[in-house]
């Protein structure tokens, strides 16, 4: 199904993550953006900090919510999405394009692999519904 | 248990996200809640507020048992007119803020929050004698039909002529061909109108209206525009930014009070408070640097927690981040800074002149 494309990985804590080389690109999935609703406000850590998987490594908020965004590996930001200060709905319109969040590059290359596939994190959120 | 207001299905097939609000299963948007808001201020959108309840006094003396009751003057209406007033405590904290519609001295009509439909009814039977209130909340559903394009639409579907039908006024007519109280009133800070049913008719109302509009771009709206709509107007929301332990004239609403209109509940403490002065006032402000300001958040001067931040959002009209709070009165005038707490991080704020949003 395209709303989970196959060559992405996704958290329980719905963020996806696509390995471009040594770097993981960081963002949250279609379900999460649809759950959201319209994001209006994106918090990212600052270029060069380090994020620890599983641990919030920022926040995101919509016109009802305020949510904390999961770190699916652990290591250093290398880019972050700046473009989201200005128009954070591109998280709503492009969630695995324009919407990505931040870009990784691991500690652990390996630990990307612990991640769900996209048949995985599909039967996630219908077991939840 | 959730309650579910008639209309329910009709939200589950319009393919509505439905959260509990005040003990109840209601639509928080249908498609988006920006875009559901932009239709209310550029051509119109629906409500479903058959949550929120009502209370009647009828017969000799209705009007003098209601209006001991309340903040507002009900012997100044006319008999058609409607008026927005504080059902005070004896401290002259609000038990919650109403809409009190005067069909005639021996027929007062009144519209309550969701969340206090059995205290407003409680509070109101155990101070009032000979003249009891009814409790009509299970007898009516209520439609909020709100935007620049909502009196034509309404207009197609109704007998009674909306062009003479100015402002918190009322009237009962047939629309779509259902018996309704049909009013000039709403929570969005666009025209429109209330219009209430029985609740087996609702479903027919309701969709009679989004047929007629869906050319005009009617849409329906759930309760998280109805939230940004009404922010953008400062409009208080009962448990949010006014409670029990709040007076109008700190919220801002000192207009709802008559303190001339005789004795009623609440008006001694009014009374003192007003040659005291208040310490405290309801403020509207918005954020000078990025991050949206939420309920609850603390508002700091110099450091020091001083108030809280009561509603805020990131105005999808005014596109900002903007908010209400209690502040102390010496920080309340417009053009005072401070700063509101998110997550740990002081944003600078500044108190700006309200409505944050002016009708287009």
């Amino acid at each position: 199904m395209a709303d989970y494309p196959a060559n992405l990985k996704y958290t329980k804590e719905h963020e996806w993550t696509r390995t471009e080389g040594k770097k993981v690109v960081v963002g949250i999935t279609f379900h999460a953006q649809e759950e959201l609703g319209d994001v209006v406000y994106v918090e990212l850590p600052k270029l060069g900090s380090s994020v620890t998987a599983g641990t919030p490594f920022g926040v995101i908020e919509s016109t009802k919510a305020v949510s904390e965004l999961f770190a699916p590996v652990s290591g250093k930001v290398v880019k972050v999405n700046d473009a989201l200060t200005g128009s954070p709905e591109t998280v709503n319109k492009e969630p695995y394009g324009a919407g990505w969040l931040i870009e990784v590059e691991p500690s652990d290359p390996k630990q990307v692999d612990q991640l769900l596939d996209a048949a995985a994190y599909q039967k996630l959120i219908q077991d939840k519904k | 248990m959730p309650r579910q207001t008639p209309l329910y299905d009709a939200h589950r097939r319009l393919g509505a996200r439905m959260v509990d609000f005040a003990g109840w299963e209601m639509p928080v948007q249908y498609k988006s809640v920006v875009s559901e808001h932009e239709a209310v201020r550029t051509a119109a959108g629906l409500f479903d507020v058959s949550h929120m309840g009502e209370v009647e006094f009828t017969g000799p003396g209705a009007l003098e048992a209601a209006n001991r009751l309340l903040s507002n003057d009900l012997a100044r209406c006319a008999d058609g007119q409607a008026i927005y007033s504080g059902l005070l405590n004896e401290r002259g904290g609000f038990i919650d803020d109403v809409v009190a519609y005067r069909f005639s001295p021996e027929r007062i009509f009144i519209c309550v929050n969701a969340s206090n439909r059995e205290k407003d009814f409680r509070w109101m039977s155990e101070r009032t004698s000979g003249t009891k209130p009814i409790n009509r909340s299970d007898d009516y559903a209520q439609l909020a039909l709100q935007g620049p394009k909502a009196a034509a639409i309404l207009q197609r579907k109704t007998a009674a002529d909306l062009s003479a039908l100015k402002t918190y006024r009322f009237t009962e007519a047939e629309v779509a061909s259902v018996a309704c109280i049909l009013s000039r009133t709403g929570y969005t800070g666009e025209d429109g109108f209330e219009l209430y049913c029985a609740p087996g008719e609702a479903e027919t109302l309701w969709f009679a209206l989004l047929e007629e509009g869906k050319g005009e771009g009617l849409v329906p709206a759930g309760l998280g525009a109805r939230d940004s709509l009404r922010t953008e107007m400062k409009f208080a929301l009962y448990g949010n930014d006014i409670d029990e332990e709040h007076t109008p004239f700190e919220a801002g609403l000192g207009w709802t009070v008559k303190m001339d209109k005789g004795d009623f509940t609440g008006r001694a403490a009014l009374e003192k408070q007003k040659t005291e002065g208040v310490r405290r006032k309801l403020v509207g402000f918005e954020l000078l640097e990025s991050g949206v300001p939420r309920h609850g958040y603390r508002i700091l001067k110099d450091a020091a927690a001083v108030g809280v931040v009561t509603s805020g959002t990131l105005g999808p009209s005014v596109k900002k981040p903007i908010g209400m709070g209690y502040v102390p009165s010496e920080l309340a005038s417009e053009g005072s800074t401070f700063a509101v707490e998110v997550r740990g991080r002081p944003v600078a704020a500044k108190v700006v002149k309200t409505p944050f949003w002016k009708k287009q």
